[in-house]
């Protein structure tokens, strides 16, 4: 079985943490993990900002750098469910203005292989328990790509709730989005810092000890508005949990080993993890 | 492409509009509070039935083959309407039919209407161009009459003053209703009973007196040229029974083939928008009857876009829609701007859609609609006609990128960079190398258009030291 990572651009540039937890979780299990290096970003956030035409050499590009691999992994629910339900509508579209099957094959190609990593672990190893220890809260932020698209269902769930020491609490309006939207962030980024903080309003109030994704770019977002209002819940990939064991333990209260002297992203003694931000929009 | 409505003229765009309406502490606790009770409601209620998905899905195919074949039902629904002593009038855009509607009420010799809730009256405008003509339309929709009385815009498709709430009807009750007819009750208090007694006292006078009565329609038979409107108040029933000239109008997309067509729509449509098993009104009516209604029946059956609309092969889909609106009460955008920020009569994700293909992306508001979503997703899930929201959004933000204009030079010229970087893996090598090793100096708020507007509200991420490229050239 061969199995290709697709880290993401975002992962890859900034949350290196959640590449290497996947690589090692994989490793753990069994798995031989390859890292093809022509990949670089599925597109997404071009295509949704209205880029469709300057995105598909990207497609060739995905489909090219995973040709031969069994199974390509990506620890982004939103990055895998870009190349399974956009890819084939692009591809479509294409070919719907007469400019062949090129696109269409590249994404038929790429659409069966495609996992977000908590579908690889379930569907694929059939596994739930991955022998992770994570002795700490968590409460648990479906993405919406995830939620919606891939329909990944209770599967981040089912895998936390079988981490030892874990406690998962539940997170009140899961299902509602985070507010980070891509470039939203940025074109509405009133609206969108609004639902950011309605969002780590519920998950400060869980008084969970960790804000866990399975997608860094929701965590950026988040992360970003946790820090803004100096609240100490960390924001952790779900890989990085999975990825923990007794013998190689996460302290989400020590930095990321791979950003260091990164003194604001410690929880500090003196702000209780239940008080909810404050802020000016809501 | 028409004019959109008088109403929201001249409104700024969304981004703009929406900076204010998140940061109005008493619209975002209403707004909440309304729409997640009307969205837990609906849930419930679709849960209900077993095969809701097969329910989602004729929906959608019925609607997707009549607008296929438009032009033949239109055809068979005026000919139907015509036997049956109705009289049709074609309308291309809103001029027109406001023009048909005002001459048909004058030719009564009236100055007074009473109407039903339409949103296409609201689309054309239709209250404004009659006011023009020294005609007073009278909403008699309970939520259209706090609207109407307030001098307010509506702020959404099916409960248009969902931004009030009871205390603010009852001050508007108290002050307004005498300009309009019936003084409100002395001693009116807040409670709901007392609010909807009195609209009932006050809107009674409308209904007797009215000899003109102007609605839309919710969907419209093909086979017998019958209209079909469903509500929950009884007001439209009293519209459409009492007066001598009923005049509907409706858009060309509202026409469903078959009586048996609307075995799925009456099921649909009430449990997506009032999370309600059935409706309690729905009336049926097919030209005129001697002795029973209206003696005049006319029916203006409006374009304004749609014809265009249909031409788009993504976007036509948005025509599917049958105005439950259960795609407001589930937006996450939705629910913290409130319906006025869109500067739109159809407010909320189909809104962001429909509005910038009847009314053209030219406007700032119109190019700045299909950008109002975070693409969530959640639209989508719960459209009773399965419309892809999302698509469709994404589908006019590349007309509205490929038009150019503020802004988005800029951003195709980063967009075109970007994808030479993403396009040559050993320039992102390089370039992430560039970004770790300069990462200490670079500030936490950051200037320029786009970095500007996440560091105003967000930390950025610290950087790390090396890529996961990196890692794993050295590890593996």
């Amino acid at each position: 079985m061969r199995i290709a990572l697709f880290v993401t651009c975002v992962n890859d540039a900034a949350f290196p943490s959640a590449g290497i937890a996947t690589v090692r979780l994989l490793e753990r299990l069994g798995c031989q993990v390859d890292f093809p290096p022509a990949q670089t970003c599925c597109g997404q956030p071009q295509y949704n900002t209205g880029y469709r035409k300057a995105t598909e050499p990207l497609v060739h590009r995905m489909a090219e750098a995973f040709d031969g691999y069994d199974h390509i992994v990506a620890p982004s629910g939103s990055c895998a469910a870009m190349v399974r339900d956009n890819y084939p509508r692009m591809g479509r579209r294409a070919a719907a203005e007469g400019r062949g099957e090129a696109l269409n094959r590249a994404a038929e190609a790429l659409v069966p292989r495609m996992y977000e990593l908590t579908e690889f672990l379930v569907d694929v190893l059939g596994r739930t328990e991955v022998g992770a220890y994570f002795p700490h809260s968590v409460t648990y932020h479906p993405s919406c790509h995830g939620l919606r698209l891939l329909r990944l269902g209770d599967r981040p769930h089912r895998l936390l709730e079988a981490v030892e020491g874990l406690e998962l609490r539940e997170l009140p309006n899961a299902e509602e989005c985070c507010g980070f939207g891509g470039t939203f962030a940025v074109k509405n980024a009133d609206v969108s810092t609004a639902m950011g903080i309605d969002k780590v309003k519920s998950a400060v109030g869980t008084g969970a000890e960790v804000l866990c994704g399975a997608d860094n770019s929701c965590l950026m977002h988040l992360g970003g508005i946790l820090r803004r209002h100096d609240q100490p819940q960390r924001p952790l990939h779900l890989a990085e949990i999975l990825a923990a064991t007794r013998e190689e333990p996460l302290d989400p209260y020590v930095p990321d080993p791979y950003v260091p002297a990164e003194p604001t992203r410690t929880p500090r003694a003196d702000t209780r993890p239940d008080q909810p931000p404050r802020s000016s929009t809501a | 492409m028409s004019a959109p409505s008088e109403t929201f003229l001249g409104f700024p765009a969304f981004p703009e509009a929406a900076h204010d309406a998140v940061r109005d502490r008493e619209l975002r606790r209403t707004m909440r509070h309304a729409t997640h009770t009307i969205r837990d409601k609906r849930a419930r209620a679709v849960a209900e039935l077993a095969d809701w998905d097969e329910l989602r899905t004729a929906g959608a195919q019925l609607k997707e083959r009549t607008l296929r074949h438009l032009p033949h039902y239109l055809e068979q629904l005026e000919e139907a309407v015509t036997r049956a002593g109705g009289t049709v009038h074609w309308a291309a855009d809103a001029a027109e039919a406001n023009r048909i509607v005002a001459e048909l009420v004058r030719e009564t010799g009236e100055q007074e209407v009473v109407k039903v809730k339409s949103m296409a009256t609201q689309e054309i405008g239709l209250n404004e161009a009659l006011a023009a003509e020294d005609i007073t339309a009278y909403e008699t929709d309970l939520a259209e009459l706090i609207v109407q009385l307030g001098r307010d815009r509506p702020s959404h498709i099916l409960v248009p003053a969902i931004h009030r709430d009871r205390r603010q009807i009852q001050e508007i009750f108290r002050e307004r209703m005498a300009d309009w007819g019936r003084t409100a009750p002395e001693n009116l208090t807040d409670d709901p009973v007392q609010l909807a007694e009195a609209a009932r006292l006050h809107l009674r006078e409308k209904f007797l007196n009215a000899r003109v009565a102007v609605s839309g329609a919710n969907f419209m038979i093909a086979e017998t040229g019958t209209m079909v409107v469903v509500e929950s108040e009884g007001n439209g029933r009293m519209c459409l029974t009492l007066p001598d000239t009923l005049i509907t109008v409706a858009g060309i997309e509202k026409v469903v083939p078959t009586w048996r067509d609307l075995e799925v729509f009456l099921q649909t449509l009430p449990r997506s928008s009032t999370a309600e098993r059935m409706n309690p009104y729905t009336s049926t009516w097919t030209g005129t009857t001697d002795g029973d209604g209206p003696r005049a029946f006319h029916l203006v059956l409006l374009d304004n876009g749609r014809t265009d609309t249909l031409a788009d092969q993504v976007g036509r889909q948005a025509l599917r829609c049958i105005r439950c609106s259960a795609c407001l009460n589930v937006c996450p955008v939705y629910e913290r701007t409130g319906g006025h920020a869109y500067g739109s009569v159809y407010p909320g994700p189909i809104g962001a859609v429909l509005t910038p293909q009847l009314h053209g992306i030219q406007s700032e508001v119109g190019a700045s609609l299909p950008y109002a979503s975070s693409l969530c997703g959640a639209c989508y899930d719960v459209c009773p006609v399965a419309i892809d929201i999302p698509e469709v959004l994404v589908h006019l933000r590349e007309r509205i990128a490929e038009q150019g204009g503020k802004g988005h030079r800029l951003e195709k010229a980063a967009v075109n960079a970007a994808g030479w970087v993403l396009n040559h893996p050993r320039a992102l090598e390089v370039g992430e190398r560039l970004a770790s090793l300069t990462r200490r100096l670079q500030p936490k708020r950051l200037p320029g258009p786009g970095a500007a507007q996440w560091t105003r509200s967000r930390d950025l991420p610290e950087l790390p030291a090396r890529s996961f490229r990196a890692w794993w050239k050295e590890n593996r």
